[in-house]
């Protein structure tokens, strides 16, 4: 420990702390601009020069190290005349576009000129000019002359996001952050550059002149997205969401949010939302009022239940819906005597139902990824599924932790991957028994790094838990790390992936027989239907089994915020709130129960999900739905239960884990099926931005050159797709990342559902020419 | 992209630092590309930044950093002079005058026979011999009166002549 006196005040600080981190200790507030807590030091804006005994000019306290018996003085006359010099510079060639400017209000350049800058400017000559770029739908660089080239967007990018896309060009006066030559930012981090940016240079496109800063009302929420359960403010002006920011979490979100989680708000303005009851009478839609809406349905429901039984109505949520909702809807569905309830829709394997000691969960706190030394990741699509889970493991990558990959794709996941085995999909399970077999290659390499290093994990994505053989995947993974001494987790797919287990919203309860899973009540249709947030052509693993089942029922009640494919084949659409409208819980991957309030009102008269879902089971006449707030149902979930006690990766009754060869390989291609970013859920496909980005452009059937070789076709060739009884057209792509006899083809987008289930074997062949066109 | 001979001599360049650390070699890789295509291309920093393992625009930031780099088609002879502050007060902005005027053109415009590029330099460690003047990236001239640029000019003409 050294010592340090700052301002006359002493404190002890660890050898190697900066005199910055010195002063942040007690609480004295240093000038800066390049400097960020979480990005390396640069130290080239010199605002936070200060005064330190015995140091012949002023030094930089973001890169002067700590010296034992350092007296640092931060606003003595000398560090003051300093700052205010390095700021009458700054401002030399900054525009006077205050006024104009989207950073005004929240920007820390104007801020910091209140305390060290001038009334009036000694700078009569010209000020330089930059051009305006275009890098992306997302990150608006127009007015590039307010840059005060802190190069903070480039170090994001270097060390967090982990690619270098913007860079600082030319030098002194002339110098200028620019993308390379026609490319653009595309990283799925992007967004947070417009935070870093201490000015007006990197602005949010689709916030860009919509409101001023300072008449927005700041709301604090949670995503809805991804697993993390990112902490969010949502800043609201006039009943309208404008903008979502982080808000600082270190145990979740640090201070980052993926751009899923940034600018997904931009549907919650959509013009497809719904906005009022609807209801299909003589094939037409009509808008109506609640009271009939919710008639039709009641009686509908009792009929059908009175006609065929309980057992033939099913009930289907995403797990991006609330913990309230998910568990209204799942008595709801008990109450009308069905046990056919499940949140878990683009869930293939079903096998463990019933013997899981408790909810999959990430087996360990988010935080606690920062401190693994050793990780086997399977089956993930690390970088889009979990962005900021992604950006966890590859800091503790550039620390020397190994990163070992089980996947069938090999994309680039900007991190330093120590081993890989890339096996086409359905021999994932026979893989990962081999690196527990220690085989030779990579399985054993894998192996061999997990029985090293001190803290390990094993990680299973979505991709694994989407898998045919999932169960398997998890008693292999799960044998693993118990031979290894690894933490088993699962990364959460969605908000409440572990809420929907929380909440109940399963088929199979402690005290019932059990219902038909998500899979079943497509496969085996049922009379009726109560789909909640669901989109059920989207959201599935096999959306041929659900437009079959949705077209073969008698009912289908929708429950929506957007007016969507349902229109096809519901009965009825009742519009619900989306999270901001709505006060909701999500459980996230680390089993943080997170509840949130509305941040506005309903848009038109949709009404939350939780009121509706309540309201319906009031009026079926049904036993606890007496709840009158959110909250109320939470704590009927959750109250007096320790929700970590809940938690568990572990089956209870032990389920089988070997590795038969997989049943369905008969030679053939097989799909690799992705859930694009930007599809992934109803609010993301809905906004503008992020549906210009790279990561939404349609899906391609990507092979690589050995497979389209083998079949003849070349990249950019349109072709046509056949799996089963569905055939879609595609165009051809190479994908070098994908092992042989593999086609890359996305699910949760409406040009491949036509395909059915993501896991399969299918053919690919070239189209002729008129056909493409 | 290059020549088999050009990528032999980044990898020579490449052999003189670890492995893990290849975009040390990106100043001679850029000199090794320029020496064959005679300017830096979009693709030819692309390439180079592929071979090296770095961002496209780590390389572009460094290819416009310095002077020696062209972004553009140059003449046949590029000459940059010494603009900085010692240079200028020790009478560099005169003998700029004067280039610009024997060769007819301004600070990054080519002759129109496409002998000559003026390009305005930054401080290239000579100041005490200002007027100092580097040609080709390559050999520096010093001490320069208009009667030594007019020669040296001569010179580079019937260099070229002679080819």
């Amino acid at each position: 420990m050294l010592k340090i006196e700052i301002d006359g005040r002493q404190l002890e600080v660890p050898v190697g702390s900066t005199v910055m981190d010195a002063t942040n200790q007690l609480g004295i507030y240093v000038p800066h601009f390049c400097y960020h807590r979480k990005l390396s030091i640069a130290a080239n804006c010199r605002m936070c020069l200060v005064e330190v005994e015995k140091a012949p000019k002023p030094l930089p306290a973001c890169a002067t190290p700590v010296t034992d018996g350092m007296k640092v003085k931060t606003f003595s006359p000398v560090a003051k005349q300093a700052q205010n010099g390095v700021m009458e510079f700054l401002l030399i060639n900054h525009p006077l576009d205050c006024p104009i400017c989207d950073q005004g209000g929240e920007c820390q350049l104007q801020d910091l000129a209140v305390g060290y800058g001038k009334g009036a400017s000694r700078y009569q000559e010209e000020k330089r000019v930059v051009l305006a770029k275009d890098i992306g739908p997302l990150v608006a660089a127009e007015e590039m002359s307010r840059c005060i080239q802190c190069t903070r967007c480039v170090r994001f990018g270097q060390e967090i996001a982990g690619v270098m896309e913007l860079g600082m060009v030319g030098r002194g006066e002339h110098a200028e952050i620019v993308a390379f030559v026609g490319k653009t930012v595309d990283s799925e981090l992007s967004g947070n550059m417009i935070d870093l940016c201490p000015v007006g240079a990197l602005t949010s496109k689709p916030f860009r002149y919509s409101a001023r800063t300072w008449e927005l009302a700041r709301r604090k929420s949670v995503s809805p997205h991804d697993g993390l359960g990112s902490n969010l403010v949502v800043q609201v002006n006039q009943n309208r969401v404008m903008r979502v920011l982080p808000l600082e979490n270190e145990a979740i979100n640090e201070c980052w949010l993926s751009d899923k989680d940034r600018f997904s708000y931009e549907g919650l303005n959509s013009p497809e939302r719904l906005t009022q009851p609807m209801l299909k009478r003589a094939g037409q839609w009509e808008a109506v009022d609640w009271q009939v809406a919710l008639e039709f349905v009641t009686g509908e429901l009792r009929r059908i239940e009175a006609a065929h039984g309980g057992s033939a109505i099913g009930a289907l949520a995403t797990p991006h819906s609330t913990l309230e909702e998910l568990s209204l809807l799942g008595r709801l569905a008990r109450g009308l005597g069905s046990e056919n309830v499940d949140f878990r829709l683009r869930q293939a394997d079903f096998s463990a139902d019933g013997k899981l000691a408790g909810a999959p969960w990430l087996g360990m706190p988010i935080a606690a990824l920062s401190k693994l030394d050793r990780v086997l990741v399977i089956g993930a699509f690390l970088r889009k599924d979990h962005p900021l889970i992604a950006q966890r493991l590859r800091q503790i990558a550039k620390r020397r932790a190994q990163i070992n990959i089980l996947h069938s794709a090999d994309d680039d996941l900007l991190m330093q991957i120590a081993n890989r085995l890339i096996v086409p999909p359905l021999e994932i399970p026979v893989a990962l028994a081999s690196i527990r077999a220690g085989a030779s290659g990579p399985a054993a390499a894998i192996l061999e790094s997990l029985k090293s290093g001190e803290n390990k994990a094993i990680l299973l994505g979505n991709f694994a838990q989407q898998h045919p053989q999932a169960v398997q995947i998890h008693a292999l993974a799960q044998a693993l790390a118990e031979a290894t001494g690894a933490t088993l987790g699962f990364l959460g797919e969605a908000a409440n992936s572990v809420g929907g287990y929380l909440a109940n919203c399963l088929p199979y309860g402690t005290q019932s027989s059990g219902g038909l899973n998500a899979r079943s009540m497509l496969e085996q249709p049922r009379k009726a239907y109560v789909l909640l947030n669901a989109e059920l052509e989207l959201d599935c693993a096999d959306p041929r089994a659900a437009l079959g089942a949705m077209r073969g029922a008698e009912l289908v009640v929708a429950l929506s915020a957007f007016n969507h494919g349902a229109r096809e084949y519901a009965n009825v659409l009742l519009p619900i709130a989306p999270f901001t409208e709505t006060a909701g819980t999500f459980v996230s991957t680390e089993g943080g129960v997170q509840s949130f309030h509305g941040c506005v009102r309903p848009a038109g008269e949709a009404r939350p999900g939780w009121k509706v879902l309540r309201v319906l089971g009031s009026m079926l006449g049904l036993a606890g739905f007496g709840e009158e707030s959110a909250e109320q149902v939470r704590d009927s979930c959750l109250a007096g239960k320790d929700v970590s006690a809940q938690l568990s990766n572990r089956a209870a009754v032990p389920i089988e884990g070997t590795a038969a060869a997989p049943k369905t390989a008969g030679g053939g291609l097989q799909r690799v099926a992705d859930v694009p970013i930007y599809f992934a859920d109803a609010l993301v496909r809905r906004a503008p931005g992020l549906q210009q980005t790279k990561d939404a452009q349609p899906p391609r059937a990507g092979m690589n050159a050995k497979t389209l070789a083998a079949l003849g076709i070349s990249a950019g060739q349109p072709v046509r797709v056949r799996q089963g009884e569905g055939s879609v057209r595609l165009v051809a792509a190479l994908d070098p990342g994908l092992p042989d006899q593999c086609v890359r083809v996305a699910a949760a987008h409406a040009s491949t559902a036509g395909l059915g289930a993501m896991f399969s074997t299918l053919s690919v062949e070239t189209l002729p020419v008129e056909q493409a066109a | 992209m290059l020549s088999a001979e050009s990528l032999k001599k980044i990898d020579r360049e490449l052999a003189k630092y670890p492995a893990d650390q290849k975009q040390s070699a990106v100043m001679p890789a850029l000199i090794i590309a320029q020496d064959e295509k005679g300017w830096l291309a979009t693709e030819t920093m692309n390439f180079v930044a592929q071979y090296l393992g770095m961002a496209p625009v780590a390389v572009y930031e460094v290819a416009t950093f310095y002077n020696m780099y062209n972004l553009e088609p140059v003449g046949r002879n590029k000459i940059s002079i010494c603009t900085c502050l010692p240079c200028g007060l020790q009478g560099s902005l005169d003998a700029a005058e004067h280039l610009k005027a024997r060769l007819g053109i301004d600070f990054n415009q080519t002759t129109a026979d496409g002998k000559f590029t003026l390009k305005e330099g930054e401080c290239m460690g000579a100041c005490a011999m200002a007027p100092v003047v580097v040609v080709n990236d390559k050999k520096m001239y010093d001490y320069l009166s208009n009667a030594k640029i007019d020669a040296l000019i001569d010179a580079l003409s019937d260099q070229l002549g002679s080819r």
